[in-house]
């Protein structure tokens, strides 16, 4: 198992030299350490660009806008961990935040929350049967889970027609709104799902799981591991994470809109891949991921306040992803 | 499909084995054939009026795609994948539009060849990141999808452009007899254009081969790096080639098609049985599930089924195909 970053032990102490190759070791068993320092340029960055920007509410905005990416990053992560991908993250979270800005009115937030839900949790389980029973390709089954969702929140978004300007006032409470003047009220949220990864990736039987059928299926699967149901469960996992981080992002946008969550499916990918989990499998964590959605997140912002437009965003977007992979790459590939 | 005899060859079978390889495999396409048949009978049957309007119509909307899915049908068939193919349609489709609005037919013509170097180049750029930095396939051509949706904005920020009549001309209306669309006769000519030759010469086997086993290409001496980058200029030639059939349909340039070409595009492929693990299938696969998946849209309509619920259908026949893809290949390997 050369993956496994999370498990890793520390890098020995003595040898905290500063050398490339001490770099190098730092990059690859602790991705985090070199992801914080990049965050933090940004974040200084982005006070030079434009002197008093960065305070306490800047940080609030910041954290509530990347709370959405990271949660489906995060769903991201744990699919690819195994070696998949989830492109039905966006259907799934556009289709919850749908779902329960609908369907508050009639049956209160807390059961249209649920609703919400379980919608998601039945189409991960259809996925989770397509790529953990069928072994259909990861790729094919999430993308026709997405077309399936899409149609149908459509579908059901033309029997619910009068959807107005705006979301409910809870839902927008949930997303948009702050505890103590401050404290985003997703984040709030985010923090026991976030915990929750962080510890069952490191520390449980089924974390380790997922590195191990991303690692290597063979060896998994000959060392007694029961893939079909590690990942009937993670592709579960994933869409109520979509779900969640959905009603969220609807709240924080003040949006209901069947397509609102597709423009993040590709940052969500991002994320994880600039925090170092690899598309290969086997190797990564949530800790860099979180990370990675912060600065995806600080590195629109920044560019917004500089007046780029979408279109160079976009290519400066492209290039960062390129950069932070290839330095990825190339030191693990030397190790 | 010389495709059956290259992979067989890797294999080195008896020459019984050979002839099941091929019947099997045109067995594949030789279903997808009898089914559009089928398909168009029952189109007939369900809505008398259909005839050869219907057919030019089927064709022109189905061009942009069938090209696209012979774009992501030739880099898959070489081990990679791309996801930039709907970004790299859009910024030529952009490029084209702008610089042929107004202008005389003759240097439309030039700008249709720069066109098509364009994608030659972009596909280059692609296929030489991913030697170079040896990040996954999925992950430069995710990233550079942004760059290409960022510099499309650039050249074009809403639709705009024009083209020459000679070039709508290329695919509106038909040839000879009615029942003949011009597009369907420029995709074939096109891809046989293309395709044929590189497909039949050492080139051709390079991409089999680094496409089945990279390690066995390597070891055989095939130039892998070159193979792949090879692979992804023909896949961004056909991508440029998808970006002008829509300026030629829409006469206009459209900066945003969507990812939606990219995503389509992966389902057609496997639809058409080519093995995302690469090495495997042809293009003439891809092509005939294009059309079928169009048709499918258009019978849908015809029965009235609400058009949200046939992209859920199309989510499902991509799953069941698969899903039968699969048991029938773990079928013959328990054998």
């Amino acid at each position: 198992m050369s993956g496994a970053t999370a498990t890793a032990p520390a890098p020995a102490r003595g040898e905290a030299r500063v050398s490339a190759a001490g770099i190098r070791a730092l990059l690859r068993d602790r991705p985090a350490i070199p992801l914080a320092i990049l965050l933090g340029i940004l974040i200084v960055m982005s006070e030079i660009v434009r002197p008093g920007t960065v305070d306490a509410n800047w940080a609030s905005v910041i954290i509530r806008t990347a709370v959405p990416l990271a949660i489906l990053a995060g769903a991201q992560t744990l699919t690819m961990l195994t070696g998949g991908i989830d492109l039905s993250v966006g259907a799934v979270a556009s289709m919850s935040g749908f779902v329960v800005a609908t369907l508050v009115g009639d049956m209160g937030f807390m059961s249209a929350i649920l609703v919400a839900i379980a919608a998601a949790a039945l189409a991960g389980l259809m996925t989770g049967i397509g790529v953990g029973i069928f072994r259909v390709h990861p790729l094919i089954m999430t993308l026709a889970m997405s077309l399936v969702v899409l149609g149908l929140a459509n579908v059901w978004q033309l029997q619910n027609v009068q959807t107005g300007s705006g979301v409910p006032p809870e839902l927008r409470t949930l997303g948009a709104g702050f505890t103590f003047g401050i404290i985003p009220n997703s984040f709030v949220v985010f923090i026991p799902i976030a915990l929750l990864i962080l510890f069952g990736l490191r520390r449980t039987g089924y974390g380790r799981m997922l590195y191990a059928i991303g690692d290597n299926p063979v060896a998994a699967r000959l060392s007694g591991a029961k893939s079909w149901q590690i990942l009937l469960l993670l592709y579960i996992i994933s869409a109520v994470m979509a779900g969640i981080a959905g009603f969220l992002l609807s709240g924080a946008t003040n949006t209901a809109s069947v397509t609102l969550a597709n423009s993040l499916l590709l940052p969500s990918v991002a994320a994880a891949v600039i925090g170092g989990t690899s598309i290969l499998g086997g190797r990564g964590g949530y800790g860099g991921t979180i990370l990675g959605a912060l600065i995806l997140t600080v590195v629109t912002a920044l560019l917004n306040s500089l007046g780029f437009k979408e279109a160079d965003r976009l290519i400066l977007f492209g290039a960062i992803i390129v950069l932070v992979a290839a330095a990825y790459t190339r030191v693990t590939s030397e190790s | 499909m010389t495709a059956a005899t290259t992979t067989a060859e890797a294999r080195k079978p008896g020459p019984l084995d050979t002839l099941a390889d091929t019947a099997r495999k045109n067995g594949w396409t030789i279903g997808l054939l009898v089914f559009l048949g089928v398909l168009l009978a029952f189109t007939r049957f369900i809505q008398p009026t259909y005839g050869p309007s219907g057919i030019q119509n089927l064709a022109i909307q189905a061009l942009p795609l069938a090209l696209a899915a012979a774009a992501q049908a030739v880099v898959v068939i070489a081990g990679g994948i791309d996801l930039s193919i709907g970004s790299m349609m859009a910024l030529t489709s952009v490029v084209a539009a702008a610089n042929m609005e107004d202008q005389s037919p003759e240097y439309a013509v030039f700008v249709v060849i720069a066109v098509l170097v364009l994608g030659l180049v972009l596909g280059a750029i692609n296929g030489t990141l991913i030697v170079a930095t040896r990040i996954p396939d999925i992950v430069v051509t995710l990233a550079m999808g942004f760059v290409w949706a960022g510099a499309a904005l650039l050249v074009l920020p809403t639709p705009g452009g024009g083209a020459p009549d000679w070039l709508k001309d290329l695919v509106l209306g038909s040839l000879g007899t009615e029942w003949l669309p011009k597009a369907l006769v420029l995709l074939a000519i096109v891809v046989a254009i293309v395709w044929l030759p590189i497909q039949r010469s050492k080139i051709g086997l390079w991409l089999y081969a680094n496409g089945s086993s990279p390690l066995a290409a390597f070891r055989s001496g095939v130039p892998v790096n070159r193979a792949k980058i090879i692979g992804y200029m023909v896949g961004g030639l056909f991508a440029a080639l998808a970006g002008l059939s829509l300026t030629a349909s829409t006469g206009i340039g459209t900066p945003v098609p969507g990812p939606t070409y990219t995503l389509l595009s992966v389902a057609a492929i496997v639809l058409g049985g080519v093995s995302l693990a690469g090495g495997r299938g042809g293009l003439f696969g891809p092509i005939v599930a294009v059309f079928i998946l169009s048709l499918l849209r258009t019978d849908l309509s015809f029965l009235r089924i609400n058009t949200n619920l046939s992209t859920v259908a199309q989510g499902i026949i991509l799953v069941a195909v698969v899903m039968v893809g699969t048991l029938v290949q773990l079928r013959r390997e328990r054998r």
